[in-house]
Parts: structure tokens; sequence; C-alpha cells
């Protein structure tokens, strides 16, 4: 299991607002990530959970709000520089660099964090240093033995498991993960949820996710997005018997029936 | 070792060996059956390949389509020419300055068109080169729309003299080499590495920490610099410098020969240029309307050959 999370803020949100036109896609929305958690953002549609990663990440700037990453407001900095920071994300539709080998995949993220990438002369492959890192950030995603293939050949699940090796050697101090189960059937769902559980004992993460049974397992913190607004946060089973949840996005319904199936 | 790619390799290295010793032996060859016109030919065809190869690094490894290479093939024409006319003839002034207001030139029009994409960033490179022409049209201190004559080669001393067209083949293709060493060099680098990625997939690379748009603008810098030497060399080939070196139609000639020899491929740049002049010189000597059949030609290459005639020869690398 995941360490117990230390009361300090990794991430601290305040009063976050984008809007598309009339559309408010985040309202005002506060959120905390505590160093060392495994935290899940559920929502049912169009809540805004996209929205909300591409402003954490930085590819989509804020209209309003403050967004404070390891105490220093990130607001306006560029997408390039918060992976720098440690914060990085990984890509809700799997999003790999096709005509390069799966380890060749990881090297370029190794590369981008570690020593200058304006070296115009020194063959890349030649890299020793760049080539074991790698190596070893896909041994802790199970992708060890698949170094060499070219990435497109890869079956989806180890696709996203390479998507978020990707983001794994960037070395985060929080990693983003943007519905890392989508698409997945139930083997590789499984094998998904097994690699974040694992990764949580070393890193914080920020977990959009759709299956709520995963998000049930794996979270410390649940927090219910809708209408771009945070309605819920805390413990799963707090979230879970939350009235406003229950109405807003589980439905009461089902929610009941999943009540009585635990 | 993965041993397709080494024989590949091994193949390419031969090959490169091979055309090297062709190319050394080339003007001898051609002295002695009294063909020197054509080493004058293969100078040209070696000035068009290292422009040509200079757009390849933007389009084939950056997937930045430029479609005004020739403002920086022309703007380094006329700093070799300009100071020419004005008696400075000192070949590393000259050259030095060609490379180094093309390479100011495109970190200029880099900045500015690299934030567009797709169709707007082809027309806005395009719009930059169509500027440039019609300014060197207009200054008429140095020839306006007739251009300029320039009496004198650029001076390297040692001894050089560019005036011989056997010299000047040498040193035309001296460059050559180091362009294309230099490439090959880049492309497996990690500058090289990081370009590639960009080029893929440019939201993907930032979101691994590369700042896209600044190395994307130091790629459009360097080949706008070797755009800048191809000028340079040009100038003393043909004695002369006019504005349309830096016409749209220019920068079609370019693109052209990078589809036609390679897209992405180290060999493209030289082999379209060879090809395409090749052509010209024969086809041209029996009609007028030669471009119809280069046209044929390039619908056939684009068609059943996408990387182009290199990669017919050498089987394209995945991350080459």
């Amino acid at each position: 299991m995941a360490p117990a999370p230390t009361p300090e803020p990794l991430l601290e949100i305040r009063d976050l607002v984008k809007r598309f036109g009339a559309l408010a896609a985040t309202d005002r929305l506060s959120l905390t990530v505590r160093r060392g958690e495994v935290h899940a953002l559920i929502g049912p549609n169009g809540a805004g959970k996209t929205s909300l990663i591409a402003q954490i990440a930085g590819t989509l700037s804020a209209d309003a709000g403050r967004i404070v990453f390891q105490g220093r407001d990130i607001t306006r900095l560029a997408a390039h520089r918060r992976v720098r920071r440690g914060l990085v994300r990984s890509f809700q539709i799997t999003r790999l660099f096709t005509r390069f080998s799966v380890i060749e995949n990881v090297a370029l993220a190794v590369q981008a964090r570690s020593g200058s990438s304006l070296s115009f002369w020194r063959p890349v492959a030649g890299e020793r240093a760049l080539r074991e890192e790698a190596l070893a950030v896909l041994d802790l995603v199970g992708l060890a033995d698949r170094a060499e293939t070219p990435c497109g050949q890869l079956p989806h699940g180890e696709q996203r498991s390479l998507e978020v090796a990707l983001a794994l050697a960037t070395r985060p101090a929080l990693l983003l993960l943007d519905e890392p189960l989508a698409g997945t059937g139930p083997q590789e769902s499984e094998r998904m949820v097994t690699l974040i559980q694992r990764l949580s004992q070393q890193v914080t993460i920020l977990l959009v996710e759709h299956d709520v049974d995963a998000v049930f397992r794996l979270a410390d913190t649940v927090s219910v997005l809708v209408a771009g607004r945070v309605i819920a946060s805390g413990p799963p089973d707090l979230v879970r018997r939350d009235p406003e949840v229950l109405i807003a996005y589980l439905g009461t319904e089902s929610a009941a029936q999943g009540e009585g199936a635990r | 070792m993965n041993t397709p790619s080494t024989r590949r390799l091994v193949l390419e290295t031969v090959v490169a060996w091979l055309a090297l010793v062709l190319a050394l032996a080339f003007p001898f060859a051609m002295r002695a059956i009294d063909a020197e016109f054509y080493i004058s030919v293969a100078s040209r065809i070696g000035i068009y390949a290292i422009a040509a190869t200079s757009l390849n690094l933007l389009l084939g490894y950056g997937g930045l389509v430029s479609f005004g290479h020739a403002a920086f093939f022309g703007l380094g024409a006329y700093c070799v020419g300009v100071p020419i006319a004005e008696g400075f003839a000192n070949g590393w002034l000259g050259f030095g300055l060609a490379m180094g207001v093309a390479g100011a030139a495109a970190l200029a029009i880099g900045a500015i068109s690299l934030r567009t994409r797709g169709v707007y960033f082809i027309m806005i490179t395009l719009a930059f080169a169509q500027m440039l022409y019609y300014l060197a049209n207009s200054i008429k201190a140095y020839g306006g729309d007739e251009g300029l004559n320039i009496s004198r080669r650029s001076d390297f001393g040692f001894g050089l003299d560019l005036k011989d067209d056997t010299t000047f083949y040498f040193v035309v293709l001296t460059l050559l080499a180091a362009v294309l060493i230099g490439l090959r060099r880049l492309v497996a680098s990690r500058f090289g590495r990081a370009i590639q990625a960009i080029r893929d997939d440019d939201v993907r690379a930032e979101s691994i920490g590369y700042p896209t748009f600044r190395f994307k603008l130091l790629l459009f810098v360097i080949a706008g610099a070797v755009g800048g030497l191809a000028g340079a060399l040009m100038v003393n080939q043909q004695n002369y410098v006019n504005p349309n070196l830096l016409y749209w139609t220019q920068s079609g000639t370019l693109m052209i020969m990078v589809i036609l020899g390679g897209v992405g491929t180290v060999w493209g740049g030289l082999i379209g240029a060879a090809v395409l002049l090749i052509l010209e010189e024969t086809l041209s000597a029996y009609t007028v309307h030669w471009q119809f059949y280069v046209g044929w030609i390039l619908l056939i290459v684009v068609l059943f050959a996408p990387r182009g005639l290199a990669g017919l020869l050498v089987r394209p690398r995945r991350s080459d």
C-alpha cells in the first residue's frame, strides 16, 4: 500500500477558472494533492477533467486562479518547464513516438531530463548511461523484454504501460495519469492497476479514471468533479456515501447497487 | 547488435566511399575526354545538393514544410556578391557573412513563422521569401531586377583559385561532404533524436520536457545558415547575383529535389539535385518542355516511392 499521506500539499489549486465561450470548463475549482497520496479525480463526461489536467500540465492556460506546485506558483509556467520541476502527465489517447523502438521512446524522455539535448555530433545510441536508465524504467513497468520492439507493434495494453514509462522516465514528483485504463481489457487493466500501486510507493499520483472500481481500490483520496467544480473530496469511503455525490454523479440507484454488491 | 541494420550500415558506407572515389576521379576523367564543361555542371549539382540537403533537414527531420528556403540561398548569394562588388573579395568574410546573415534571417523568420502550423507555415515562409525577393529587386545600387555581375571570385588565400573549374569543384565537393557527414551525425545525435520526436508529436515531446519551439527554431537557423552557404557558392559558380535566386520557384525547385531524392533521408538532397539537374541538362537538349516530363517523373516517384529515390536504394531506417 501507499505510504501514509503527509499533510504537506504537493499541488494546490485555488479558484481556477477556464472558460470556453459561455461554458466554464473549470469553475473556481480548488483542489489539494498531498505528497505521497494517490489522488483520484472522477466525474461524469464533460465535468472538465481533461481541461483540468491540461491546465495542470500547462498545455492549456487558465483564465484565473492559481496553481502552486511544491510551494511555487506555476500558473504561467511553460509546459516543458513544469516537467523539469517534476510535474509530468500521461495521455488518455496513447501518444508515442511510433517511428522509434520502445527503449528509444523512453531514452528520449530520459534525455530530456539528464544532460543537454544540444549535442549535435555524438551518436545518442552510444550513450550507455541513457540506455541503462531507460532499461531500468522499462523494467519497472514490465517492458524490459520489449526494449527493441518498434513501439507501434506493441499490443494496446503494453502501449499504455509505455505511455506511463515515458512520464516516469522524467523522474516526476507528481504523476498525472489521464485515464490509464482507457480501452484496456480486464487482464491489461489488472496489470495497470498493479503497476499504479507499485508506482504509488515512489511518486505522488493524480489519477483521472472512469473505472470506478479501480479508483476505489487505488485512491487514498477521491475528488469528484461536476460541472467544473469539485463537489466532494476525501477518503473513498466517505466520498462514496456523500449524498451530493450520489445524486450528482453516481446516480442514487446505481450507487445503492454498488453498495449492495460490496 | 541488430544484423539487418548493421548490414545496411556497411552497405551505405561502401556506397558512400565508392561515390566519393568516383567524385574525386570525375574532373580528371572529364579532362581526359575533353568534356570539361561537365565539371561545372557537377559543381552546380553539388551546390544545389547542399541547398536541398539543408531543406531536407527541415522537411524530413523537422517536419517543417518551409516554402521559402530560397530566401536563405539568395541572401547567402547577396552576402558574397555585394561585398565583392564593393571590393571585399575575402572568402572567409564573404562566406562567414553569408552563413551568418542567412542564419540570422532564419532566426527572425522562424521566430514568427514557427508559431503557425501546416498550410499557414508554408504560406508565411513563402511570404517572407517573396518579401526578400522584392526587396532585392528594388535595390538599384546592386543591380535591382537586373542583378549584379561579379568580376572576381571569393578569395580564400592558400593559392585557392575558385576561377579554376576543377579547384572550385573540389571546394564544393569538400563542403558537400561536410554537410552530408554533418547531417548524418546530427540525425543520430541527441538533438537529432529530439527534433524527430518533436516532428512526430510536438505536444508529447513538450510533455516529456522538450522546449519544442526553441528546438525547432534552432533547426531552422541551422538549415538557413547552410542554405546561405550554398548561395555563397552559387555566386562563385555563375559570377552573377540576381533576385531570381530568391524567387519562389527556386524554393519550389529545392523542394522538388528533396521529394525526388527522398524526404528524411541523408542522401535525398544529393540524389534529388543530381537527378533533377541531369534531367534538365539532357531533356532540355531535346525539348523546351522538359519540365513536363520531369513532372511525370515526380508524379511516379511520389506515388510509388514515398521515400524518394534514396528510399529505394537504402531501405528506410526507423530512427533516421
